[in-house]
């Protein structure tokens, strides 16, 4: 058989998207984006499972990103971005006339390709989210989001002592996990991430893969990823993108053993992308 | 095989060319530097050779007896024509003791008043007192007369002359640190004339121009490049703003005069006006500096805190702003050393005025710093050509100042992580 697949399934995926039944938290219905004339995304209907990892795969410029920013509304900042179609969380369509982006990015946390600490302390990196949008009443409150902030995302131990540190000296791994606590910190309910481990090394990537693991129990997670082997590793559900198509999508084992696109198959077996 | 030695000679061969090339190129930047340090050096050590003779003022030691009726007629200008006479007792001619009195300053009089104001108790007494000397003999003191040209081709007659070095001979003459420079406003006599007049109204001037353009060039700068939408009104804008930097300041002050003046019946010659004509200038330096800082700013930053739910005006107010602070005053004081330096639209709206008083409110008339070098520099008196290299001196000195400023601020909010 032509069909050779060099990437390992994890157990974990199997067996987590074996139990697919659980209902959707995000779906998108015929969905189209357009960058001025151009169009990015052609028709996209996704539905995004709760408390599972859902990896968003495909070749460079296939829109993927543009998917992912398009959950929590950050497409609305660039100019000539259009997006038409539903985007549904929980039921309530957050393209609606009326919606409060503050208040869907304040439930749809994002976590950015190259980490983004911002130049203050590892403190008040994590206290802003909460800081703005009013969630701790007082210096012990925030000090409690801020540690189980810290503590969620496996840096707690790491930073205990330097708090008044800046973020940005912390090393490239470090970074990321505080702008994932900086992101669980306002409690959302998805958190976005487009291709959190790029810039890092092979040690920070599993560290943070772990982390996604752990985080899927609260969270329902969407991340892009160009890694095949990262997406088999941590996601129970993989759509794949291919210039500006969804060509498939379903359970990550299906995906990785079994490809109904042709697309699909060419590209998980790396002869494609 | 040969082939590839034939292309590495070939390679070898242009080597010395390329080396010769970059050499060359080099020595034209070091000689261009060279150059440019060249003539600044021949300037500042002109205007210092020029100007430092200012700093010191010629002071002559008179007998004066503070009599009471004098001083009750506050004819404090008699007092000392009268210690004059008494100094040279041979003078009776009364053209030689017109003469005479020229020795010294007009306003050596006010020094006596002074004197009495201090301490009442000198009333009726004879004291020696260090007052200054005319400007004449003063540039006669520090070599700026020739003895040697003919007596009616020079400022000075030959029996001042005689006067002045009888008294020197006396040891009763001598230069002194020149403090009424720093102290006093203009004045038609040299000797009495200071620049604090010119630092108050340009200090005055800054202050209303930086609490103008500041917060309006600021809150522009912001609202085009953060929040305005890019179309071709923005571009309108942003092409108008440019060209406004590039219109000559005359013309902002032909707008001052047009507009504050004789439209808003602003005071003339005021400090208030002079501000706004030179904020107006200003403005479009401090937009133009604010938004390439605001530009500089990473993007990372903002799609941090817009993915953190921070609202736009959140997010440019807790960091955007924060971080294009440092290069947005920058170019603030950028632009107020250039005001600092202005006197053209200072011309239009009436500072060149000659005013004695030192301004204290915005509405005083007042002049600045460039405009009292340029009516120092107009003037026919030996002794202005040294006072207004000194007023350029101080007012380089402001320059270097503020510049210096710029540098110190831009370090301590630049953030280093």
């Amino acid at each position: 058989m032509e069909l050779a697949i060099h990437t390992e399934v994890s157990d974990k995926a199997r067996v987590d998207g074996a139990s697919s039944s659980a209902p959707h938290k995000v779906t998108a219905q015929a969905v189209d984006v357009y960058y001025g004339d151009k169009q990015a995304l052609k028709n996209i209907n996704l539905d995004i499972p709760s408390n599972m990892v859902t990896a968003l795969i495909g070749p460079s410029g296939c829109g993927k990103s543009t998917f992912l920013r398009c959950l929590n509304r950050m497409n609305d900042v660039v100019d000539g971005c259009r997006v038409a179609g539903q985007i549904k969380l929980d039921g309530e369509d957050i393209y609606a006339r009326g919606v409060d982006v503050v208040h869907l990015r304040a439930r749809v946390g994002m976590v950015f390709q190259k980490p983004n600490p911002f130049p203050k302390s590892i403190y008040d990196n994590i206290a802003y989210g909460p800081k703005i949008h009013g969630l701790a009443r007082t210096r012990a409150g925030m000090d409690e989001i801020v540690m189980t902030s810290l503590e969620r995302a496996g840096l707690l131990d790491e930073v205990r002592d330097r708090m008044d540190a800046p973020g940005t000296g912390l090393s490239g791994g470090q970074q990321q996990r505080l702008c994932i606590a900086r992101a669980i910190a306002v409690q959302p309910e998805v958190i976005l991430m487009d291709e959190p481990c790029s810039a890092l090394d092979p040690i920070a990537t599993a560290k943070i893969e772990e982390l996604i693991d752990e985080l899927k129990q609260n969270y329902t997670i969407v991340m892009v990823t160009h890694s095949m082997q990262q997406a088999a590793r941590v996601s129970q559900k993989t759509a794949f993108f291919h210039l500006g198509d969804l060509v498939e999508h379903g359970d990550t084992t299906e995906i990785f053993t079994n490809p109904k696109d042709e697309r699909t198959q060419a590209y998980v077996t790396g002869r494609i992308g | 095989m040969s082939d590839i030695s034939a292309h590495s000679e070939r390679i070898q061969a242009g080597l010395a060319k390329r080396y010769r090339a970059e050499k060359r190129f080099r020595s034209y930047g070091i000689i261009a530097i060279g150059i440019a340090i060249a003539f600044l050096a021949i300037m500042l050590l002109a205007i210092f050779v020029r100007g430092h003779g200012a700093f010191q003022q010629t002071h002559a030691a008179l007998t004066v007896t503070f009599e009471e009726a004098m001083v009750q007629d506050n004819d404090w200008q008699g007092l000392v024509k009268q210690s004059l006479r008494e100094t040279f007792p041979e003078v009776t001619a009364r053209s030689d003791k017109r003469k005479l009195y020229k020795i010294m300053s007009s306003g050596a009089g006010f020094d006596l008043q002074d004197i009495y104001k201090e301490d009442p108790s000198v009333l009726g007494q004879t004291r020696t007192v260090w007052l200054p000397a005319s400007d004449d003999i003063d540039m006669l003191m520090k070599g700026a007369i020739d003895r040697t040209v003919p007596e009616d081709e020079r400022r000075v007659s030959d029996k001042e002359i005689v006067w002045f070095d009888q008294l020197r001979a006396d040891d009763a003459i001598e230069l002194h640190f020149n403090t009424r420079f720093f102290t006093a406003g203009d004045s038609r006599e040299p000797e009495l004339a200071g620049i604090l007049g010119a630092v108050m109204g340009s200090l005055l001037s800054l202050t209303v121009c930086l609490l103008l353009s500041f917060p309006l060039g600021v809150m522009t700068a912001v609202y085009l490049e953060e929040f305005a939408p890019k179309n071709k009104w923005t571009d309108l804008i942003e092409v108008n703003i440019n060209n406004l930097a590039a219109v000559p300041s005359i013309v902002f002050g032909l707008l001052g005069l047009a507009m504050f003046l004789n439209f808003m019946l602003l005071p003339r010659s005021a400090p208030l006006v002079g501000g706004m004509v030179l904020a107006l200038m200003t403005l479009p330096t401090i937009i133009i500096a604010g938004r390439a800082a605001l530009r500089a700013v990473p993007p990372s930053i903002r799609e941090a805190a817009f993915g953190m739910g921070a609202s736009p005006v959140q997010t440019v107010l807790h960091h955007v702003l924060p971080l294009a602070m440092p290069g947005m005053l920058t170019g603030t004081i950028i632009g107020m050393a250039q005001a600092l330096g202005e006197s053209a639209p200072l011309l239009m709206i009436g500072m060149v005025a000659f005013i004695v008083d030192v301004p204290s409110t915005f509405t005083d008339p007042a002049t600045a710093l460039p405009v009292q070098i340029y009516l120092w520099a107009d003037s026919p008196e030996r002794a202005f050509t040294e006072r207004t290299a000194a007023a350029i001196i101080v007012l380089l000195g402001f320059l270097v100042t503020m510049n210096l400023l710029a540098v110190i601020l831009r370090k301590k909010f630049e953030r280093r992580w």
